[in-house]
């Protein structure tokens, strides 16, 4: 395995689609298309931010990549050249370290019979990252690092506050000296003062160990804090994707802008000229046909209800699927509704 | 026998506690289980008429076997007509306790209001609601009051249809009116909330509808009887950005219309701040901070409430790194005297390890329980 690929992660095409089953011998009558045609590539070091609405699919877009759930098609190579889905059982356990998650719910991903040592320690054991005599002092060490105390370590996570266990999932995920973490929702079960606590620390275990996130969120305001790329995903679908400063002076995919003109901002004095959007997500089980947002936009035309839209580079690494920055689309030909 | 840890308690001792708090909360809900209570007992004065609601040194507390959980500590606040009044604060501080006070809704025996005042002004009387009996408040929730609560889903019933769970509360508090009457009002109602198609809505089950739409239907159950007072607690907290800013956008709406006060409560700041004409800021069951939305958001005074806006990444607002308050909320049980933020506060005092920090007027609106305002109430809040 090369080390030092430059794109720590590069996704192609990926797609994922879950069957419905129905009736008696539970036929497959259809299929949830939860993440279609995704692409993006991850530098080390960095952070991609990953928003969008719930179901739009942006924490199967996470599960996927780290082959929790097998994709449909598309590819996801890591380090320049490692394919999940290719290796062997004993490869794959090889690599599983360098590859973590941290889940939304820090109640719900502790094993509440396990102290906290041994829930960090385990992993690191089980792979024989260091010496087993040296085991002790590595997990001080590591919990050390993520502002946990030493005398914690026979302590179960019962014991602890959400800020404090959600610092437990993130020591669990650092023991195993990863290069690579999605970060689910990590703090959105979280109160805002333990929020800036947890986001703090993950910046400088970033710094300390050249981490790369995927930082899924749909706290947009967080999002733009913490990432240096943001992708929108819409039913899907990436609708848009570009650098975090590009995209917040720049939106311009209409549901991009929809998006970020709904994030309440805790200033009186700044009337916001908001744009509502009409109804909910559509059914992923059956999406609209073209351009998935077209039922809810405001610029919606004759085309995008018939052809869905391509990716466009508007340079700048810019990337945008809409009819409205295509020329060959026929959009600026049709009259607006 | 506190050893390392303060919050270790013997097996005895628990025993002893939960012996006493049977005695005390027997005595409590023996008076809330009356029946037949004149009205006399709790009628009362509103302070100020313009006023629809006035918590006046509210305590309501917990009595569990660890110890005695003070959730809301003498806590007092108006909610005038028309306007809508932002409460604030992490999960814990007692701002779902106070309103869940003035519904009598607390989780009884071990919760009881044990002392102070909620006036509720009726329009031609005033109740103190906190003297009030089960059997009056009945006649009060839904009706002048009204509760829109933070999950939808598990707030309406999923074994009866929307229709039917509409016309109970009509039925309820207008107990002449006509079926026919019934469901002209609760099909108006579904119209209010912005949703098209009320007859068909009418007929559905709550599985049916988007977490939004439901929302939209706990709001029309909560305007049917033209409450006062409306208080909504967490109304948009399991929501998406997109479908808040509808519903915050219909509640807006709606206030107009009604000509009803709101009590927000929220943890989110920016809703507060787009929503709120007063914010309140709670901290450990006591308010720290209170006043008008643009005292409270361009001036903070209370170092909590300054931590609080520094913590919460803003758009379009860069900082290298977040502030974050050190520490965590204190132990609700034995609450200490001095002021409960000491432990966690950068810019303390001497003085604040003497009493509980009284309330100092920054200005006729702005309050705040901070010691370092106390010699001098206009000093800045950066200082």
């Amino acid at each position: 395995m090369s080390e030092r690929s430059e794109n720590v992660l590069e996704v192609r095409n990926l797609c994922k689609y879950f069957p419905i089953k129905a009736g008696l011998f539970s036929r497959v009558v259809g299929h949830v298309h939860a993440v279609e045609n995704v692409s993006f590539t991850l530098k080390r070091g960095t952070t991609m931010g990953l928003v969008g609405e719930s179901g739009c699919g942006k924490t199967t877009v996470g599960k996927t990549l780290l082959n929790l759930t097998p994709k449909t098609s598309g590819d996801v190579i890591f380090n320049g050249n490692v394919e999940l889905d290719k290796m062997s059982a004993k490869q794959l356990r090889e690599f599983r370290p360098k590859i973590q998650i941290i889940f939304q719910d820090p109640y719900a991903s502790l094993s509440p019979r396990l102290p906290v040592g041994e829930i960090i320690g385990e992993a690191v054991r089980e792979h024989h990252l260091v010496p087993d005599n040296e085991l002790n002092a590595y997990v001080s060490r590591i919990m050390k690092s993520c502002g946990l105390f030493d005398y914690q370590k026979d302590r179960y996570p019962h014991e602890f506050s959400g800020g404090q266990r959600q610092r437990i999932c993130i020591a669990r995920a650092i023991a195993l000296n990863p290069d690579f973490i999605v970060c689910d929702e990590p703090v959105s079960a979280l109160d805002v003062s333990i929020q800036a606590q947890i986001i703090n620390l993950l910046e400088d275990l970033q710094k300390e160990y050249n981490l790369t996130y995927l930082f899924i969120s749909h706290d947009l305001s967080v999002v733009q804090h913490i990432s240096d790329t943001v992708g929108v995903m819409y039913l899907g679908n990436m609708v848009e994707y570009a650098g975090k400063e590009e995209i917040f002076a720049n939106p311009l995919h209409p549901y991009t802008k929809a998006l970020f003109s709904a994030i309440p901002i805790p200033d009186p004095t700044v009337k916001m000229n908001r744009i509502i959007l009409e109804g909910s997500i559509p059914s992923p089980a059956n999406p609209p046909k073209g351009c998935k947002f077209h039922t809810r936009c405001r610029e919606c035309r004759g085309v995008c209800s018939r052809i869905q839209p391509k990716e466009l580079d508007m340079g700048n690494g810019h990337m945008v699927a809409c009819h409205i920055y295509d020329p060959e689309s026929g959009y600026d030909k049709e009259e607006a509704k | 026998m506190a050893k390392k840890d303060s919050n270790f308690i013997s097996a005895r001792e628990s025993r002893r506690i939960s012996k006493e708090n049977i005695k005390i909360t027997k005595k409590l809900d023996k008076k809330l289980n009356r029946k037949h209570v004149p009205e006399s007992e709790y009628l009362t004065k509103m302070h100020d008429e313009s006023n629809v609601l006035e918590f006046d040194d509210l305590h309501t507390y917990f009595f569990t076997d660890v110890g005695t959980v003070k959730a809301v500590d003498g806590v007092s606040y108006n909610v005038p007509a028309g306007k809508t009044v932002g409460i604030v604060g992490e999960s814990g501080c007692g701002k779902s306790v106070t309103s869940l006070s003035l519904m009598q809704l607390l989780q009884r025996p071990s919760g009881q209001i044990v002392s102070g005042e909620i006036r509720l002004n009726l329009g031609d009387k005033a109740y103190d609601v906190a003297k009030m009996p089960i059997d009056a408040m009945r006649h009060i929730r839904g009706n002048v009051v009204s509760m829109i609560f933070q999950e939808p889903m598990t707030s309406l019933n999923p074994v009866f249809r929307i229709g039917f769970q509409l016309d109970e509360v009509i039925q309820l508090h207008n107990p002449g009116m006509s079926e026919e009457e019934v469901k002209q009002r609760s099909i108006d109602a579904i119209k209010m909330v912005g949703i098209p198609d009320a007859e068909g809505i009418y007929q559905r089950y709550p599985h049916e509808l988007s977490g939004g739409m439901r929302q939209r239907i706990v709001i029309a159950m909560a305007l049917v009887c033209n409450p006062r007072l409306i208080i909504a607690d967490e109304p948009t907290t399991a929501l998406d950005v997109t479908i808040q800013a509808q519903i915050l956008e219909l509640l807006r709406e709606l206030k107009g219309k009604i000509n009803a006060s709101i009590m927000l409560i929220t943890h989110d700041l920016g809703v507060i701040a787009e929503m709120a004409d007063y914010v309140v800021v709670m901290y450990a069951g006591r308010i720290v901070e209170k006043g008008l939305a643009s005292e409270v958001f361009l001036d903070p005074r209370h170092p909590y409430t300054i931590g609080l806006m520094e913590s919460k990444p803003v758009i379009n607002k860069t900082v290298d790194r977040l502030y974050s308050i050190p520490g965590s909320v204190p132990n609700p049980v034995n609450m200490p005297d001095y002021c409960y933020f000491r432990d966690r506060c950068e810019k303390c005092v001497e003085r604040c390890s003497g009493k509980y920090p009284p309330e100092v007027h920054v200005s006729d609106t702005h309050i705040v329980s901070c010691w370092r305002y106390f010699d001098d109430p206009k000093r800045g809040g950066n200082e």
